[in-house]
């Protein structure tokens, strides 16, 4: 049987997807289900001074309406941050209670103060309109420069302070600083973004009045964690009487990763109404509430010689928030953020500070990405303006600075196992015909407009784990993943994981590396995931960690299947377990022709006698049946990088920025399906573009989220992007048997500091902040003919 | 959305008798429907014209074109009489929103609504259109007022659009780059009798630019607005775009409007 590893298996998934016969959270309805609509903060900082529901209670098919004194009262538990961080001076970081509903303060808006239950959506809404919240309006703080200098949004936290974070050595730096003959220095803004996932939020909890159970369908990434978060955290109910499942889910890029106000208030709202509920998220519930990615204001400097050789580096960095810590809230703008500030280069010195703030806007956590494209963005920028400011090539002063063996010791933390930085940037090259790019600026140039190239080279850290080592960065939980093989007596597989797939097309990559480790056909391969009931547990995807950490695990558990089979399989034949080996889905008594397939041994493993025609006795002492499973805890984050390449053509008269040509690079070790690889590059890319061009969630001074629709939060569609051109190049990754890395968040990684770099190319070097949009262009293109017409 | 009456008007006069100020007629509901949706607008009735035969199809003899009000955009721009009579009037109804939108979404109900950013109000100033209602004529120089705003009156029901065939004529737009609505639309027609330029998205309201006219009509060449000045006065400003953005690009698509005629 071929290898599947490698090859491009049609999705398992698509049929369903592309026929509509998804089952996603809001298709799920149950007989007597009630309706929840919450009611929210419409101002972004307040004092809620009384909730009067007395009218509300009275409108038609309303069944109960809870705030958050009924949430105190029964001592259910908020939302919490995930990773504990500590400042520079050794102090823990200042987390704000988060309540379920806010009781006392509303801290942004679209903060849930109260909840409706009624019998139809239409009478819950009408109820919710009913209900009169009386509000103390605050000052909201909402500018992220000014925030540690305004009034301290929650008690306790001086100038909204959650930590003031310091990664390397300062003396080391200023050291390098002393020495550089050229001091390079860049103040960015990383724009705010919102994720956007097609499938709005929703949950749908049924509570069982006889087995006390809590059955909550949600859209979540880690419906295990999720299930952790509420039961120990929360007190909704013990572990073994909460059951999450996330079914079909339409995207998450981050915003799925966190425990909802709206998960925990209906599985305890439905345990108290002893009614199922059922509440599906607006647009608008999700543009207002769904955790936004991103935010940072960030002042670089990078110190170099006038060769072009990088002798140190410094980022400071303020990150936003917003009104309350979440999950990977405080680990995105620290470690997922600053070891990777110094890019793919040997850099001798360097520090990342970073003090992260709260605002009255919604809770800021990881987006596709999460920390390493902000990183990917400082570096690749500065890096850029060095080579400006220095006359240099940017491919030049890249490749003069990228290691030249592996493992290579990055400055900051990560030990980098493997990689190949100038093989990539040399296909890169080629592949984007960098050397033609003087003559397309010419053609441009002969019709009035302005041509830019951009390269960005990136490594990021992901496959996130190891637990050892991000339970010492400060992460509550270990990072590890789960997964459990099973044959069925008549020979096909039920593969159960703790990963989720919200669009990563996991029935088909895990079923292609089961397939391969089995020998077993792909058609009889099944891939279960996203219910606690079903398998053992799982800490869900995220990171790019799904096939690096979870589809280790299921080979893992493979293995102990084939060593397992090896036994019965030897006492069938006869010989000895040594003599026994396991190629292409047969176990072969060496040189001999005596051999079973693994369908055999598996029904043997189920029939452990002798009767007629059934002769399998199981070895002495071995169990019957063929279930293993296994946890895999890599011994390293995995590494990919690459190099891209992009060209942009301005039109000087409209500023309007089109994206000509777009070339990645990646290294992302072995490929196992090149097809949902592609997919996996292509989406990545229109998000990090998506930053670079188009998107940019905007509050106004009293924190109202002026877009908070897609009349004015602009979403990259198709006809924004160029056909991308793709290109792999593969060092293996040393650190799991696949030699696999991660592959979905590079494309994001890469994308926006490559068309940044372009965009201010073709500006001649004119410094322009994210996102490039039209009128800031033009007013570049201005600025820069009056200094072209002083300084002819 | 709150509960509604919903009526099916069989004909002009029963559409125009069920209206009250507390009623909407309803043809595409491509603004009318996400308003209610997002509780920005809520009626106690919804008339729903669609139904009535009279008020849909299209019409060209020489000097005109005329479009009944219940007309979608697809059908405006896959029309062949429109593509040969007024090319650019099947471009505009091509460049209108997306595909759902086009073919649910009505010339009248556009006209109607008189968003500041929409595209056809600058079709019917352009091409001196007649607006025909169940009452009257209106010229389009008069009918669009303000805002999201008229002079239609309560229980008057657009019933066909009559565009006037220019010698030549082009539509160009900035569209604004996430709603697709108009950041700046610029529609140029010579006529016989004279030069319209009509401005879409710059202000609150539609509406002819006499300058922009003035110098087109003793020179029509790109290079002759080059020494226009439009002003940024009482132009809209939002997140996309500032005024005086604005009114540099409706000189740059005024260019590129006479540029393709």
């Amino acid at each position: 049987m071929a290898s599947l590893v490698g090859s491009r298996v049609e999705r398992k998934e698509d049929k369903r997807f592309l026929t509509g016969k998804g089952r996603y959270t809001s298709d799920i309805n149950i007989a007597n289900q009630t309706y929840a609509v919450f009611i929210r903060s419409p101002h972004a900082r307040a004092k809620i001074k009384k909730i009067d529901t007395s009218k509300a209670l009275k409108a038609s098919g309303v069944v109960d309406i809870l705030t958050g004194e009924h949430i105190a009262k029964d001592k259910i538990g908020g939302l919490i941050a995930g990773w504990a961080i500590r400042s520079e001076d050794g102090s823990e970081m200042k987390c704000p209670p988060n309540p379920p509903l806010a009781k006392d303060n509303a801290n942004f808006v679209g903060d849930p103060v109260a909840v409706v239950f009624a019998e139809t959506l239409d009478e819950a809404k009408t109820a919710a309109e009913l209900v009169k919240v009386d509000y103390k309006v605050l000052k909201a703080v909402s500018n992220l420069a000014d925030t540690m200098n305004s009034e301290a949004i929650h008690e306790g936290i001086d100038k909204n302070l959650c930590y003031d974070w310091l990664l390397g050595d300062r003396q080391k730096v200023k050291e390098a600083f002393d020495k550089a003959d050229k001091i390079i220095k860049l103040d960015i803004i990383n724009n705010r973004l919102i994720p956007n996932a097609m499938e709005p939020r929703a949950c749908v909890v049924d509570y069982n009045t006889a087995s006390e159970e809590i059955t909550c369908y949600t859209t979540s990434q880690n419906p295990h964690l999720s299930r952790l978060i509420m039961s120990a955290f929360g007190g909704v109910a013990p572990e073994n009487k909460l059951r999450v499942v996330a079914p079909d889910v339409g995207g998450g890029f981050g915003s799925k990763i966190n425990l909802y106000n709206e998960e925990i208030v209906c599985s305890w709202a439905s345990k108290k109404i002893e009614r199922p509920i059922k509440w599906v998220a607006e647009r608008t519930e999700s543009f207002l509430t769904d955790t936004h990615g991103r935010d940072h204001i960030t002042h670089a400097e990078l110190a170099v010689t006038n060769d072009g050789k990088f002798l140190g580096f410094k980022n400071e960095t303020i990150a936003n928030l917003g009104a309350y810590a979440r999950v990977f809230g405080t680990v995105t703008p620290t470690y997922l953020f600053g070891p990777c500030a110094t890019g793919v280069y040997v850099m001798p010195a360097a520090y990342s500070n970073v003090k992260a703030v709260y605002t009255n806007t919604a809770p800021v956590d990881a987006y596709r990405g999460a920390g390493r494209p902000e990183a990917t963005y400082t570096i690749e920028r500065i890096v850029d303006k060095a080579a400006t400011e220095l006359g240099m090539d940017p491919i030049e002063i890249r490749m003069k600075n990228f290691p030249t063996e592996f493992p290579f010791k990055q400055t900051l933390v990560h030990q980098v196992d493997s990689g190949d930085y100038a093989a990539g940037l040399n296909k890169a090259k080629e592949m984007a015909d960098y050397d033609g790019f003087a003559a397309r600026k010419k053609a441009s140039e002969s019709k009035g407009k302005l041509r830019g190239i951009g390269v960005t080279t990136y490594f990021e850290a992901c496959g996130i784990a190891p637990s050892p080592v991000v339970m010492m960065l400060g992460c509550g939980v270990g990072l590890w993943e789960s997964a459990e093989v099973r044959f069925n007596p008549t020979g096909q597989v039920t593969v159960y994981t703790g990963s989720h797939s919200h669009g990563q097309s996991h029935q088909t990559t895990f079923a292609q590396i089961t397939a391969d480790e089995l020998g077993v056909p792909i058609e009889n391969i099944d891939i279960v995931h996203g219910d606690t009931d079903k398998g053992t547990f799982g800490m869900g995807t995220y990171g790019s960690r799904s096939l690096t950490v979870g589809g280790i695990a299921i080979v893992n558990a493979c293995k102990k299947i084939i060593t397992k089979g090896k036994k019965i399989a030897a006492k069938m034949l006869e010989a000895s377990e040594e003599d026994v080996e396991f190629k292409n889905g047969e176990f072969v008594v060496a040189k001999s022709n005596k051999k079973k397939t693994i369908g055999e041994v598996a029904f043997a493993s189920y029939l452990p006698g002798v009767r007629d025609e059934v002769k399998s006795p199981l070895p002495e002492g071995e169990e019957p049946g063929l279930v293993e499973s296994s946890f895999f805890d890599p011994a390293n984050f995995s590494f990919p990088a690459g190099s891209h390449i992009c060209e942009v053509e301005i039109d000087p008269e409209t500023g309007d920025v089109k994206l000509d040509k777009y070339t990645a690079v990646d290294d992302f070790g072995t490929i196992v399906n090149p097809l949902i690889v592609e997919g996996q590059v292509h989406g990545g890319l229109a998000q990090g573009i998506g930053q670079a061009l188009h998107e940019n969630a905007q509050y106004d001074e009293s924190g109202q989220l002026i877009t908070a629709s897609y009349m004015d939060y602009t979403m990259p569609r198709a006809d924004n992007f160029p056909e991308f051109n793709i290109g792999f190049t593969c060092t293996k990754a040393t650190t799991n048997p696949l030699g696999v890395k991660g592959c979905g968040e590079a494309g994001t990684i890469a994308a926006t500091p490559t068309v940044m770099n372009a965009v201010i190319n073709a500006l001649g070097g004119e410094e322009i902040s994210l996102p490039a949009t039209a009128e800031k262009v033009w007013k570049a293109c201005k600025s820069a003919k009056k200094t072209d017409a002083k300084a002819a | 959305m709150k509960t509604f009456n919903y009526h099916s008007a069989k004909d002009v006069k029963e559409a125009s008798k069920l209206a009250s100020s507390s009623s909407a007629f309803l043809a595409g509901g491509m603004t009318t429907i996400p308003s209610m949706k997002l509780g920005l607008a809520t009626y106690k009735n919804i008339i729903d014209i669609k139904g009535i035969k009279k008020l849909s199809g299209i019409k060209v003899s020489g000097k005109a074109v005329t479009i009944g009000a219940t007309t979608k955009h697809a059908e405006v721009a896959n029309s062949k009489e429109i593509k040969k009579a007024i090319p650019s009037l099947a471009a505009l109804a091509e460049g209108i929103g997306d595909p759902q939108v086009r073919n649910r979404g009505t010339i009248g109900g556009s006209i109607a609504n008189n968003d500041p950013a929409a595209d056809y109000p600058s079709a019917c100033i352009a091409l001196n259109a007649v607006i025909h209602t169940n009452s009257r004529k209106i010229d389009a120089e008069k009918f669009f007022k303000g805002m999201f705003e008229t002079v239609l009156k309560s229980g008057e029901i657009i019933e066909a659009i009559e565009f006037q065939v220019p010698q030549k004529s082009n539509y160009q737009k900035f569209p604004n780059p996430a709603s697709r609505y108009a950041i700046v639309g610029v529609y140029v027609a010579k006529h016989k009798n004279g030069i319209n330029v009509a401005v879409t998205g710059a202000k609150s309201c539609v509406y002819n630019d006499k300058d922009l006219a003035k110098t087109l009509s003793s020179n029509f060449s790109a290079a002759s607005i080059n020494n226009v000045r439009v002003s940024s006065s009482g132009m809209n400003s939002d997140i996309h775009a500032s005024a005086e953005y604005r009114a540099n690009m409706v000189k740059v698509f005024a260019k590129k409007a006479v540029e393709a005629c």
